[in-house]
């Protein structure tokens, strides 16, 4: 048995051997914090709702009016098909991507600096990697029901030409896993609102060129190389060969590629929100700043627990 | 005057620390949108036929009306959450409530603040579509004041209203509901013909559709006089309502 620790003024339950693989699991602190975002959410529901409406706006506006002027393009199987039916799985995977990195990243940050969240969340017996894993958590249940939505209407206004299809939503929110876990990431090293620029600036890019709007064919042999990096891509592709029927083992690998790139980025992100949550606040000492502490009295005693100067307090491995 | 200039220039001073960023996303965003939709789309558009375009290609009938959308979004961002923040989170009119600056003050100071913005990017924009070759003729220079008088006409009316907020949830709904379909159905990607005939006159209501045709025409160089002079009557009537509003719902707002 470990013995209570102090972070920072905070008191932390003492952290037993069953308790320590529980946390580091994730365990059910995840949980509460999806709970706590739906019964936010309830007060909000409109901004909820709205978000099934984007991509369905976009998707009339390619069945109205580009797909008109584009006509005829080359699908996954080479054969031609109208370019709506091109166009709606690759807006299925950017709605997927942009509502992911919207959750991940805006809101987020809104909660961690503005919000000062986490760090009522901190204060209970939950861990930074269970935050972590509870926005993501949140963040895939809502890129779900998005998802869901758009496969609806794909197959009301005839857009689904394979059974395959069934796998379109979990695909989907396969990417929106990926890229919350990456968005998280890069919140955390966010100074202001400005930096958010930077998201946009990298969110447009993979929007246009992912080979979403029109086939991979139209690059020079050197850009498509480049394209196929991008966990986008792979994600277009993915639901593209899905909704059209060209399916083929490689979609398992590049399925696998997606998975790695979100785990990487959950590990990472977990880190992060430990370190700017936990670690910075255990460096202020009562001399430089005492009116940061929450019980003064009860201090000397808790400081005997705390890491000393220099080390970093010990993350939970996801 | 002297005081809305003040207020200006707080936010110039805010400006000056943070512009880097900013000019990043107004260069590359133009430079992004201009590639993939006009020339990687285009090459699609241009191959099909443009019959329905007016025989131009894709690339110059697409360019004038991102550069009005953009001058759209560009109001908006900086109308919407900039102006609640300033009362809610960073407290910026709270701080120039304490000072000589009266409610219009604050409000025409950062809204003199929203228009350098929108010139900047709009100024950036005509450039790089110059440089991609978009424009059919030298009217696109006025192409420039159209589309920052279309931006003014979103972000004076939303300001004055943005104050008016308890909280920040309603203008997830106007990107949601009136930011896409705007950008999406109001002549910019496709001709407003191609819309089924009872869907067109709502087109034709809203601002972004002027603000589109009036920038397409100067820079196709179709200047069609009487026209245009409706589209800016239309728009600077929106603009100058927004201007009369915000000074009242600042005031209601700020006054103490």
């Amino acid at each position: 048995m470990s013995e209570a620790v102090a972070v920072g003024g905070r008191m932390l339950p003492p952290v037993g051997r069953l308790g320590q693989l529980r946390r580091s699991a994730g365990g059910p602190g995840g949980l509460r914090l999806i709970e706590r975002h739906a019964r936010v959410y309830k007060h909000a529901w409109i901004v909820f709702v709205s978000g099934v409406f984007e991509p369905l706006f976009y998707l009339l506006s390619v069945g109205l009016g580009l797909g008109v002027l584009v006509g005829r393009v080359a699908g996954p199987g080479g054969a031609l098909i109208p370019y709506r039916e091109f166009v709606a799985p690759g807006l299925l995977a950017v709605s997927s991507m942009n509502g992911a990195m919207y959750d991940s990243t805006f809101n987020i940050f809104f909660r961690l600096k503005y919000a000062k969240l986490y760090d009522s969340v901190l204060a209970t017996p939950m861990r930074p990697a269970q935050v972590a894993l509870g926005e993501i958590g949140w963040a895939l249940l809502r890129g779900t029901a998005y998802a869901l939505a758009f496969t609806l209407v794909m197959l009301c206004m005839g857009l689904v030409h394979s059974a395959w299809a069934v796998f379109a939503v979990p695909v989907a929110v396969l990417i929106g896993f990926c890229f919350a876990a990456i968005g998280m990431t890069g919140t955390t090293y966010m100074k202001s609102w400005q930096d958010f620029d930077y998201v946009i600036l990298a969110s447009t890019p993979l929007f246009l060129f992912s080979a979403t709007f029109y086939p991979l064919s139209v690059y020079p042999r050197a850009v498509q190389d480049m394209v196929a990096w991008t966990p986008l891509y792979q994600g277009v592709v993915i639901l593209r060969d899905l909704t059209t029927g060209a399916v083929g083992p490689g979609l398992l690998w590049r399925a696998a590629y997606l998975a790695v790139l979100g785990a990487a980025g959950l590990y990472w992100s977990g880190r992060r929100i430990g370190k700017l949550l936990l670690v910075l606040r255990a460096r202020i000492s009562p001399q430089t700043a005492p009116h940061r502490l929450a019980v003064p009295s009860a201090w000397p005693r808790l400081r005997e627990h705390r890491p000393p100067a220099g080390t970093s307090w010990p993350m939970p491995a996801l | 005057m002297v005081l809305t200039v003040r207020a200006f220039r707080c936010w110039l001073t805010v400006y000056r620390r943070i512009w880097r960023s900013s000019i990043w996303s107004s260069i590359l965003g133009p430079i992004f949108y201009l590639g993939a939709m006009g020339f990687g789309l285009g090459s699609l558009v241009d191959k099909h036929g443009t019959a329905a375009l007016g025989g131009v290609p894709y690339l110059a009938f697409l360019a004038p009306a991102i550069l009005a959308s953009s001058a759209m979004t560009t109001g908006l961002d900086e109308s919407t959450f900039p102006v609640y923040g300033s009362i809610k989170w960073n407290k910026i009119y709270i701080g120039a409530q304490a000072s000589p600056l009266r409610p219009s003050d604050i409000y025409r100071g950062h809204l003199l603040f929203m228009v350098m913005r929108i010139t900047l990017s709009a100024l950036i924009f005509v450039v790089i579509m110059s440089a991609f070759g978009a424009p059919r003729s030298l009217w696109v220079i006025l192409a420039l004041p159209c589309a920052v008088l279309t931006g003014v006409a979103f972000a004076a009316p939303i300001a004055a209203w943005a104050i008016t907020l308890k909280n920040e949830m309603p203008f997830n709904v106007v990107y949601r509901f009136g930011m896409i379909p705007l950008m999406l159905f109001s002549g910019t990607f496709f001709p407003l013909s191609q819309l089924p005939a009872w869907l067109r006159p709502l087109a034709y209501a809203t601002p972004l559709w002027h603000g589109v045709a009036l920038c397409r025409s100067l820079s196709l160089g179709r200047p069609d006089v009487l026209g245009d002079l409706g589209h800016v009557l239309y728009l600077a009537v929106l603009a100058g309502a927004g201007i009369w509003a915000g000074a009242r719902t600042y005031t209601r707002r700020l006054y103490v």
